[in-house]
């Protein structure tokens, strides 16, 4: 389904930043695991994405930094020769009341969700432009879409990428360049291990499938996009959230 | 000079697709060859693989015309 494609992966190495680079994989992409910290979790990622009989190496990188994100597409196009997938999916919490919520708090989140997806977007639509060809997906959230209480910062940056999506959508849809948006909902993760039993029940109760979504859940979605079975789709935010926002 | 500008025609013809006598020194990107603001940045994009350097993004802005591309790239190299 997309053999001899080349996807970057940002957050790859752990959550649903993994299960996207090993779904991908497994339908013939070539993987370019970038992660921040953890390096023996993105090493493992790679590892087990060989095994699927696919390449793929590891970037450390800030996403939010322009330097290290060139450096990183370089990397990539040199190795692959190309780049036809970006899932801009790295991304951090810094959860506080707004009332609470430090400065450097609201930056963090906004720098790295929002920031990161602007330069990685940036950095390889050259590329993709050269290519007549390229898909990127966004991994936003549903509370970007709906709101939700301690994650003003996390929140206003998962709202501004479908905002960035849309506009990215328009202005590289006459190059064949297809931007969406994917709004997951309660996926199962480290970060909503997080949460304590009553965010969790209060949660569960607003989903009409009122189950938690898994990872591979995501994954398949963005198998989807990046495949040519979503060519005429653009713009668009998925919502993978059980039903939750409507 | 001329290989410079034969350079760029070049690449201007190609990638825009307009008739080679249209593109003078003078002629405006935007009015004279039919290209939109996307077009042109990908036009720099090439000049920069072509004569192998890189244009920063508020030189880029100031290329409005034929000219403004050679003379830059003139420039650079003279």
């Amino acid at each position: 389904m997309l053999t001899g494609k080349t996807a970057i992966v940002t957050g790859g190495s752990r959550g649903i930043g993994r299960s996207i680079a090993l779904e991908l994989a497994k339908n013939g992409a070539n993987i370019v695991v970038n992660y921040a910290g953890s390096e023996a979790k993105a090493q493992s990622v790679v590892e087990e994405i060989e095994k699927l009989g696919v390449k793929a190496f590891k970037v450390q990188a800030d996403v939010a930094d322009e330097q290290q994100v060139k450096e990183m597409v370089k990397a990539t196009v040199d190795t692959f020769g190309s780049v036809d997938i970006l899932v801009n999916n790295a991304g951090i919490t810094r959860d506080n009341l707004l009332m609470r919520m430090k400065e450097t708090e609201f930056d963090q989140v906004i720098n790295t969700n929002l920031k990161g997806v602007f330069m990685c977007t940036k950095s390889v639509t050259r590329q993709m432009m050269k290519q007549r060809s390229g898909r990127i997906i966004n991994v936003a959230s549903i509370v970007g879409v709906s709101g939700n209480p301690g994650q003003a910062n996390y929140v206003a940056a998962k709202a501004g990428v479908i905002g960035l999506t849309k506009t990215t959508a328009k202005e590289l849809a006459s190059r064949n360049i297809l931007v969406n948006a994917i709004a997951p909902g309660f996926i199962s993760t480290d970060m909503t291990d997080q949460l304590t039993t009553e965010q969790r029940d209060s949660m569960l109760s607003l989903i009409p499938l009122a189950k938690l979504g898994e990872p591979e859940d995501v994954a398949k979605v963005v198998r989807f996009l990046a495949s040519d079975d979503a060519n005429y789709i653009t713009g668009q935010t998925i919502h993978i959230d059980g039903g939750m926002v409507m | 000079m001329a290989d410079v500008f034969d350079r760029v025609k070049e690449i201007i013809v190609d990638k825009l697709d307009v008739e080679e006598s249209k593109v003078t020194m003078e002629a405006s990107f935007k009015d004279d060859l039919e290209a939109d603001s996307l077009d042109v940045v990908e036009l720099v994009m090439e000049l920069e693989d072509e004569f192998d350097m890189e244009i920063a993004d508020e030189e880029a802005e100031k290329i409005n015309t034929v000219g403004d591309a050679v003379n830059y790239i003139n420039n650079l190299q003279g």
